[in-house]
């Protein structure tokens, strides 16, 4: 539409970042400020019988020692999305302290904050704290969680059940698999990951007396949804007394999205001490701290007619989800991934039943992806199976089910048996895409010569869909969030005609600066240097719902458009008193309004100007051009794609390489494909390393045998190849950009187009199943075992 | 990431070293390159009271090509070995197991002597100083004492190294094996360490495997020659089937480590596996 | 203690306790915060710096092993308000996401292209082992340290 929209702009945002300027919270340094330090549970399951802290209190730099009995007061941190048990019974919900005062109940629970003059004070103090425990018994998988007998996470509940839940209709699905000429029955383990990004989280509360407000900074990825569960749910702080402020972000892929106790333990402590508190994680407390993802235990039953046609998916998954509820945690398991299990097929009958279960371990919520990437290993890791068991070729069977291409303007919207109505698509068209460039049946062909040389390469599809552009309020709210997910916009023209644009979006990675200025730029005719991006800071943003679930173009990026339409409509009422010409007669163009069919013209600038020097404005109009915008999506966005990956595996080692990995996404329009493209990568990398390498390890007293970089595999450089890249456009119809969301596609897509190929190289050998991650030494074991 | 507090002392000579650890005993540690200890005290897994850094002796960092050996000070790091052309052309090994350790900047600051004397059972270097036969100088109150590699591992965590002692040189021969030498690791996908570690030093000058050594890393408590291997090739051409036959001698009798992410068989396996690639490598 | 190293090219002395890591000291003593820390077991690479010419750990020494060195950090990389050709590689090539591990990520780059100033792409990658990246799935910061390498042909 414009010079921008559609190119490679450079970042905007990438100067401070190369130049060590970037201010993340860990950066900022107050004035008084104090340290804090939390001790932690090396427990995962205990009762605490005494404290003792006097000799904490008396070490040298200490300002106060604060334990559960002293916040037992205070509200624990809220769960954001209610989900309802099958018989309508409320979900159960225990207090998540800012402390704990009776026991802890995972690894790294927060049991006292040391707060003193520098952070090496608070350390050497924590040291003295004496706690007494009296250990219990401990359950760190779902599946054991639910036993009758197992340990109880939460004394006050019966059991560890959060809620069970069901979507789809279950007698169909029986009759479907019934009828069925073959069926592929699995059982799929989703492995626990760990997010790590690379910034640790990091808060710093301070406390005005003389004001009474308080400021929290902090590594999060929506402030103001921070600001409001914090004030509203746990602290009971007028919200107008609280500014949030989450400047430069190192990363999030979810687990910066929640509101975490010690956000508000530090806020509430700075008011007790009357001095800003710092605290910083450091990477080993992050890794039993921050939420975790994934962690499903699954059996599936997927069936096919006699000519490979779906005709039932019957699923049930015990759902991990910690020991606390996280504040987007229920959905995860449920109105992220049940409603997902559709997929790209025709499916005619889908039922999911999940029970969402208490265990002694760090809480799980929505890590890159979110219940999409688990819906999507499910579906075409049985897809695979399936292929192979029927001896179909795996994209063939793929291409016999796919729901035939829609634009969602001409033809509708299609109604999945799992409550979602997807906005438009074209699978097969991406499907065919990702094989020609693979090159697929000379790929096979080789596949077969190599094969005869005793060198294993296999070949592994994944036809993701998502839901992005999280989340229209009206589906949503009927789906139990106590929010909805909608996005605020507030455009300010300045007098000499630049523009700054306060979204309620947040840029961790993202580059919201460059690609929102794009759009701006564009719908204005301006230069995009003209333009600035506000983000991070409730002071300044009106009101906003921060970036998770792809959301940010899709949801935030409409709000913006809806903010310059008003933009638009004022400067052409400033244009025509200018020009003495009717609006009617107006056109915009290039930044200026014409009086069509003359060469009479006034520029964006001359009205910006003329707006705030408002000589002889007619009555009624009135000076200035300033407009917010709130957007609530009409529905959820669904990108989609297929991925094909091409592994050789090592049979005498079991290390799997990758040769090739051709991603074709269709995330709608996109205004700046170089990002895209850098969400595509980062998501691929995440996907694999579940893939591969990622995986939680609990032992039986729960510990967190990975909890630290030396046991848990991230990818790095080595591990990885150069990606292939590409795409289709098929537009949203339902926002203005006609954007979808590309930030999760590659993590969801990833994993499944991994095990599928490693899987496919070792079938000669008798290998069907792996479980993730692939290490070698599953795979040598399993490839001895099977031959 | 907050060590408890210490006393921190830089000695200027090998000398000072010495009777700062005479003074202080067992009250004070060593610190070389510091990429074990640091780590350590970080996490507060080690707590010494006070560290004598060695950092400020240049006269240990030196690799010397001495003509019947290679003379190596403790304080010569993993980069200056890896990138030694002298090292490269008579003890590969050596420059690959250096080249090996950590990522780049763990071995621009990494220390042979460092890492020998720590002594960690995950460690690069004991398999390949055993394969190339080296010894260590270690110098006391009493003087120095010099110790052939094959004594110098005790156990885990263990050298010859005694209290108030200081391992100040390593020496290679140079001999045709040792020429003609290799390291080829498998590493643990999160910390790469080895998983296995395996140094072949072969003598083939005349057309057959005259002499060999293979050292192996990162398998037992302490690394270990594998006289299995090396018996099993002597005397023998080296070819697919030879060095496939002596590879699968490799760790026999020996207590192999397992944890959560390797068991004992796999690690065994791959015992074999990489000493087959290893004897092909330098044996073909 | 009393420690004195030039930084950025220029000279500072401070008291510190001994045990006081570097990064803490550029970080907290000097403002230097472009230097990142991102774990607590030398893995990560976020707090990569240069000292006496080698890229190093600066969460793995501490301030006083460092007495009489010279160290330059992210923030003394651009010479003149000349970006470093890495620099201007990584916002080139999108090499870039978060920005958090990205001053070590440039800094370990750079020690990369003083010893091998025109590597292949395998090596750019073995070269990085020791610096995590969540965001880019390194594809880009690849092709970054293959655009400054090409500057100076």
């Amino acid at each position: 539409m414009g010079k921008y929209i559609g190119q490679a702009i450079k970042r905007v945002e990438d100067q401070r970042f190369i130049t060590g300027k970037g201010t993340y919270t860990d950066d900022i340094v107050l004035h008084r400020m104090t340290h804090a330090y939390i001790l932690r549970s090396q427990l995962a399951h205990a009762r605490i019988k005494s404290i003792d802290t006097s000799a904490a209190k008396a070490a040298p730099g200490v300002v106060a020692v604060f334990t559960g009995a002293d916040v037992q007061e205070v509200n624990g941190v809220p769960c954001g999305w209610q989900v309802n048990f099958k018989s309508g019974e409320t979900m159960r919900e225990p207090k998540h302290p800012l402390l704990v005062h009776d026991k802890v109940r995972h690894v790294g629970d927060s049991v006292a904050v040391v707060i003193a003059e520098t952070k090496a004070q608070a350390r050497d103090a924590a040291d003295l704290i004496e706690v007494d425990y009296e250990e219990l018994p401990v359950v760190v998988e779902s599946v054991d969680a639910l036993k009758p007998g197992a340990a109880k996470v939460h004394d006050e509940l019966p059991d560890n059940l959060v809620f069970d839940w069901e979507l789809g209709d279950a007698s169909a699905a029986d009759e479907g698999l019934a009828k069925a000429a073959h069926v592929t029955s699995m059982k799929i383990r989703n492995q626990r990951l760990v997010p790590n990004p690379i910034e640790p989280r990091s808060y710093i509360g301070d406390y005005d007396a003389s004001r009474d407000n308080y400021t929290l900074y902090t590594s999060s990825q929506n402030p103001h949804v921070i600001r409001l569960l914090m004030c509203a749910f746990v602290l009971g702080i007028p919200e107008h007394k609280v500014r949030v402020v989450a400047k430069d972000v190192g990363g999030g892929f979810g687990s910066k999205i929640y509101h975490y106790t010690e956000e508000a333990l530090v806020t509430w402590a700075s008011k007790q001490i009357g001095r800003p508190i710092k605290w910083t994680s450091e990477r080993s407390e992050a890794f039993v701290t921050d939420a975790h993802g994934r962690d499903h235990h699954t059996t599936a039953q997927m069936g096919f007619d006699a000519d490979g046609k779906l005709t039932a998916l019957k699923v049930h998954t015990d759902a991990n989800i910690g020991a606390y509820l996280s504040t987007f945690s229920t959905a995860v398991p449920t109105y992220l991934y049940g409603t997902l299990l559709q997929g790209q097929y025709t499916t005619p009958a889908v039922y999911v039943s999940v029970n969402a279960v208490f265990t002694n371990t760090t809480a799980v919520d929505a890590y890159r992806g979110a219940g999409r990437p688990e819906a999507t290993y499910l579906l075409e890791r049985l897809m695979d199976t399936a292929a192979a068991e029927m001896g179909m070729d795996p994209a063939e069977l793929r291409m016999k089910n796919f729901i035939p291409a829609f634009d969602g303007v001409d033809q509708p919207g299609y109604q999945t048996q799992v409550a979602l109505q997807y906005d438009s698509g074209n699978y097969e068209a991406a499907m065919r895409k990702a094989l020609d460039i693979i090159g697929y049946d000379e790929l096979r062909k080789e596949q077969e010569e190599a094969r005869k040389q005793g060198r294993y390469i296999g070949i592994g599809f994944s036809s993701y869909i998502e839901a992005c552009g999280i989340a229209p309020s009206a589906v949503v709210g009927s789906l139990g969030a106590r929010a909805g997910l909608f996005e605020s916009a507030n455009v300010r023209v300045q007098p000499t005609g630049m523009v700054s644009v306060y979204t309620g979006s947040h840029s961790h990675g993202q580059g919201h600066d460059t690609t929102f200025a794009q759009v701006v730029a564009d719908h204005l005719g301006i230069d995009m240097s003209n333009v600035e991006i506000i983000h991070g800071d409730t002071e300044q943003v009106p009101f906003g719902m921060g970036t998770y679930g792809s959301r940010s173009l899709a949801v935030g990026g409409s709000a913006i458009v809806g903010a310059l339409e008003k933009v638009k409509e004022k400067g052409a009422k400033v244009a025509a008193h200018l020009l003495e010409a009717s609006e009617q007669d107006l056109e915009f163009a290039d930044g200026s309004w014409t009086v069509k069919g003359t060469d009479k013209s006034i520029s964006f600038g001359e009205v910006a100007l003329a707006s705030y020097v408002p000589h002889n404005f007619p009555e009624g109009l009135e000076p200035g051009i300033e407009f917010n915008s709130f957007y609530d999506p009409a529905n959820f966005t669904y990108p989609f794609g297929t991925y094909i990956a091409v592994v050789e595996v090592d049979p005498e080692t079991g290390k799997t390489t990758i040769k090739r990995f051709v991603a074709v996404d269709d995330v709608g329009n996109i205004v700046n494909p170089m990002i895209v493209e850098g969400q595509i990568h980062g998501g691929l990398a995440q996907g694999i390393g579940q893939a591969l390498l990622e995986g939680a390890v609990y032992d039986e007293s729960g510990q967190l045998t990975t909890g630290t970089f030396l046991d848990y595999a991230m990818p790095r450089a080595d591990d990885l190849i150069s990606f292939e890249v590409d795409g289709n456009v098929t537009p949203c119809p339902h926002n203005p950009l006609g954007a979808k969301g590309a930030g999760e596609a590659g993590c969801i897509g990833s994993t499944p187009a991994i095990v599928n190929a490693v899987v496919d190289a070792l079938r000669p050998l008798g290998v069907s199943d792996l479980a993730m991650p692939l290490t070698p030494q599953k795979v040598w074991a399993a490839i001895n075992s099977a031959s | 990431m907050v060590p408890t507090s210490f006393d921190y002392h830089r000695a200027s000579s090998v000398d000072e070293a010495i009777a700062l650890m005479q003074q202080y005993g067992e009250d004070a540690k060593i610190l070389a390159g510091g990429h074990s200890l640091v780590p350590a005290m970080k996490l507060r897994l080690a707590t010494p009271e006070r560290l004598i850094d060695l950092g400020g002796i240049e006269g240990l960092k030196y690799i010397n090509d001495k003509g019947d050996h290679i003379a190596v000070g403790a304080m010569a790091t993993h980069w200056m070995l890896e990138s030694s052309s002298v090292v490269q052309q008579k003890a590969p090994a050596l420059s690959q197991a250096a080249g090996a350790i950590g990522d780049v900047q763990v071995r621009n600051r990494g220390t042979i002597g460092g890492a020998l004397a720590h002594s960690d059972p995950a460690a690069d270097y004991p398999g390949a100083v055993l394969a190339l036969n080296a010894s260590m100088v270690i110098k006391g109150a009493g003087g120095e004492r010099v110790v052939p590699a094959s004594e110098y591992f005790v156990d885990l965590w263990e050298t010859a190294v005694q209290p108030g002692e200081l391992l100040v040189e390593i020496r290679i021969p140079t001999d045709a094996a040792n020429a003609n030498s290799c390291y080829v690791k498998y590493a643990q996908p999160a910390s790469r360490y080895p998983y296995v570690g395996v140094a072949v030093a072969m003598d083939k000058s005349g057309g057959t495997c005259s002499d060999i050594r293979v050292g192996f890393s990162g398998v037992g408590h302490s690394a270990f020659r594998d006289a299995g291997v090396e018996n099993a090739l002597k005397g023998q051409a080296v070819n697919d089937a030879s060095a496939k036959a002596a590879a699968d001698q490799a760790t026999q009798g020996k207590d192999v480590l397992s944890d959560w992410s390797v068991s004992e068989d796999y690690r065994r396996a791959m015992a074999r596996v990489f000493t087959k690639r290893a004897l092909l490598q330098v044996g073909a | 203690m009393q420690v004195t190293m030039t930084v950025n090219g220029a000279t500072v002395s401070q008291d510190v306790e001994p045990r006081t890591l570097l990064v803490q000291f550029l970080r907290e003593n000097l403002s230097l915060t472009g230097t990142h820390v991102g774990c607590d077991t030398s893995s990560c690479g976020a707090c990569t710096i240069v000292v006496n010419g080698e890229s190093v750990k600066s969460c793995t020494l501490l301030a006083v092993q460092c007495d009489g060195a010279e160290i330059t950090t992210i923030e003394g990389l651009a010479s003149n308000g000349t970006l470093h050709p890495l620099q201007e590689g990584f916002r080139e090539k999108h090499g870039l996401q978060c920005g958090y591990c990205t001053p070590g990520m440039i800094m370990s780059s750079w020690q990369l292209l003083q010893r091998n100033p025109k590597p292949s792409e395998q090596e750019i990658r073995h070269a990085l082992e020791g610096n995590f990246c969540r965001c880019t799935g390194y594809d880009n910061i690849v092709k970054a340290v293959q655009w400054a390498a090409d500057q100076s042909a």
